[in-house]
């Protein structure tokens, strides 16, 4: 085999691997428009159960197998939460969510962004998580100053019972 | 619809592959060594990531550091490591994907080919998971990206019950045993496909897993000076308050990342869904049409091996002999295997074409094209030529000669037994015989090109006996697209026959079978030496 042929066969060879390297990391991808910033609104929190415990009646108690025996019955089942989110005053999300898992006894949760322009926004965010049918059982607000490119979230601490800006 | 995208996709393999050919030649051609390249980047890949993780730290705040420490302090070592683990891994992709559509292009991945085909698929996971964890660890802003778009893909299965993708919204969530299970996801995952890399040839006679040495050397040559032109580098430590919003993203691993954000996460699972169920019922959609398995005779089966030799698919084991017969083993015919490629009957020392018995039989034969039937076609087409310069051509049924008027049409041209050239110059059938198979880099049976051209230079038995005259027997390979070159060459050997001086032979019945290792290879570009 001669240099030259050996020559070119690199050279083709370190080609298709530079064209290889260059994709590696370009074109670069902007995943929002330039001047926006993110708002996330994103926490995990299980609603009361949908109905109270009720105590079993002696007669109930002495039909279920002896091993299984209790005294209260519990359902599992959670109720849905129900969350609004405001920015400048417009809704920009309102959704009753439901429990998660496949007995629907787990927490419902929430990962939703919105990506919107920098800027002042008065945030207000509202959770029912209670049987009532209006009001809300937690609410929260802030005025920020979105900069570009900021992810602004949203989260909800239950330990604290309230939502939490940063 | 896929018959249609085949051709067109071979088409255009076919035109790229011959340039190929033609500076690497057919040995060194890496459009022919794709499974071996990516064997070979894979152990780049391993080599340069054991060298990285001496130098890499699994803290939280000291992975962006270690890997910079990598980069810019170590770059004369660590950081041409760090560049050919990044672009052997993407070369890997590269060499899949290729591999993938040359397997569908040239009609290699139905039948018998089923079982690399499907467990190619889920390398293709393994590998895209092993590319993936790692981009985590270097820590910097495509990795945050990274992390955030992966873990809001699981978020979308209903697996979890908290979302993943929580983790990295703010500093504080994640701890260092966040990057211990990391690197354990990026060691386990590759080790996996490895297991699986073994599997995929599991079912190959003689797999490719190592590229020639000149190529591999090119190869890592060319990853070195790319890799010292191009280092790797990371994107800036990560910032959890800001969002990644503009990174270099590595097309070959993350192409479908920037989708997420367009077709939504559950889109992209759709989409993958799809491909792989696409990919794992292509081997059976459409219904390949397949000839009927190769047979073994016993009675004319001595239990040799060549067969099992010769086959490329492994099909063909040596067993306990059931016949009584006083040898102690004989062949047989996995027919779930078997491609019906005949190359096992060009094989068989008991195929020959001189054998006078009533009814032509060899230990083993196709029963869609029996050696017999071989025989009868080449004798038609051997009474279509006339003159001093008959040319008779064995044509393999996926190459340039396959269309050609009065050729005798084979499944592979190894099919054709060595003592079938010698019947057909021997009984003056024709003045030379043209063995025009498909292109070399691109042998649509893997091995018949090589066994042919072993067994004629009297490398690999059966031989092509001493006797025969080399100069009348050329071997011509071209794809399906060379058509024109190859009729041009064929051609131009029947023009040189008239040169010769009139043949004369010995009688095959006076003269003793023997072998000869000393014999040239007939000529590859068309005429005979």
């Amino acid at each position: 085999m001669n240099y030259l042929r050996m020559a070119g066969q690199f050279v083709v060879i370190a080609t298709l691997f530079a064209a290889v390297a260059a994709f590696s990391d370009w074109p670069a991808y902007r995943q929002i428009p330039r001047g926006s910033a993110i708002v996330m609104l994103t926490f995990v929190h299980g609603a009361d159960r949908k109905a109270e415990c009720r105590r079993l009646t002696p007669q109930e108690i002495a039909k279920l197998p002896p091993n299984m025996r209790r005294v209260e019955d519990c359902p599992r089942g959670r109720r849905p939460i129900y969350v609004e989110l405001d920015l400048n005053k417009k809704t920009l999300f309102s959704k009753s969510l439901p429990p998660t898992g496949l007995a629907g006894d787990g927490p419902s949760r929430v990962y939703q962004r919105f990506v919107v322009p920098a800027g002042k926004y008065d945030i207000a965010v509202r959770m029912r998580d209670t049987p009532r049918t209006d009001g809300f059982d937690y609410s929260g607000e802030q005025a920020v100053t979105l900069v570009p490119d900021q992810m602004f979230v949203i989260d909800f601490r239950a330990e604290r019972g309230a939502f939490v800006f940063r | 619809m896929i018959r249609a995208f085949r051709s067109v996709l071979r088409h255009g393999f076919e035109l790229i592959e011959r340039p190929f050919d033609r500076l690497f030649g057919p040995a060194l051609n890496p459009l022919a060594q794709l499974g071996a390249l990516g064997f070979f980047f894979f152990w780049i890949v391993t080599i340069s990531g054991i060298y990285l993780f001496i130098f890499f730290d699994t803290g939280i705040e000291r992975a962006y550091e270690s890997v910079q420490y990598i980069s810019q302090d170590q770059w004369f070592h660590a950081g041409v490591m760090r560049s050919l683990h990044r672009y052997a891994a993407d070369l890997m992709v590269v060499m899949v994907a290729t591999h993938l559509l040359r397997q569908f292009a040239y009609d290699q991945y139905r039948g018998v080919r089923w079982f690399s085909w499907f467990t190619g698929l889920p390398m293709i996971w393994l590998l895209y998971g092993s590319g993936i964890t790692g981009y985590w660890l270097v820590w910097d802003k495509l990795a945050q990206y990274v992390a955030i778009t992966t873990s809001e893909l699981l978020d979308r299965l209903p697996i979890f019950g908290e979302p993943i993708a929580r983790n990295f919204i703010s500093t504080g969530t994640l701890t260092s045993r966040f990057f211990t299970l990391m690197v354990f996801m990026h060691i386990a995952v590759p080790l996996f496909l490895l297991f699986v890399m073994w599997v995929h040839i599991l079912r190959i006679s003689r797999p490719k897993i190592n590229p020639p040495r000149m190529l591999a050397a090119i190869s890592l040559l060319a990853l070195i000076a790319v890799s010292l032109w191009k280092p790797a580098l990371s994107q800036g430590h990560v910032d959890l308050a800001k969002a990644p919003v503009e990174i270099g993203l590595d097309w070959f691993y993350l192409p479908l990342y920037p989708l997420a954000d367009t077709w939504g996460k559950g889109g992209v699972w759709a989409f993958l869904g799809a491909f792989s169920l696409m990919i794992g019922f292509m081997p059976w959609l459409p219904p390949l049409r397949r000839a009927r398995a190769a047979e073994v005779d016993l009675a004319h089966c001595n239990g040799c091996a060549r067969c099992a030799e010769d086959c490329p698919y492994e099909a063909i084991r040596m067993v306990a002999r059931t016949d009584g017969l006083p040898f102690p083993s004989q062949a047989q015919v996995n027919a779930s295997l078997c491609t019906s490629c005949g190359i096992c009957v060009g094989a068989c020392p008991s195929s020959t074409p001189f054998r006078r018995s009533e009814e032509l039989r060899t230990g083993i034969d196709l029963p869609d094209y029996n050696l017999k039937t071989l025989r009868e076609r080449t004798i038609e087409a051997a009474k279509m030529l006339d003159g001093s310069n008959r040319a008779l051509v064995f044509a393999c049924e996926h190459g340039g000669a396959r269309s050609l008027d009065g050729v005798v049409r084979l499944p592979c041209v190894a099919m054709a037994p060595p003592s079938l050239f010698d019947f057909v110059l021997s009984r003056d059938l024709a003045d030379g015989v043209v063995i025009a198979g498909c292109a070399e880099s691109a042998c649509f049976n893997r091995l018949g090109i090589a066994w042919t051209q072993q067994r004629i230079a009297g490398t690999r038995d059966p031989y092509l006996r001493t006797r025969v005259p080399r100069e009348r027997i050329a071997m011509i390979l071209g794809s399906a697209l060379e058509a024109r070159r190859v009729a041009a060459e064929i051609a131009t050997f029947a023009e040189k026959l008239a040169t010769f001086p009139r043949k004369i032979l010995r009688s095959p019945q006076s003269t003793p079978s023997i072998s000869s290792r000393e014999e040239p290879v007939p000529s590859q570009v068309g005429i005979a030496p």
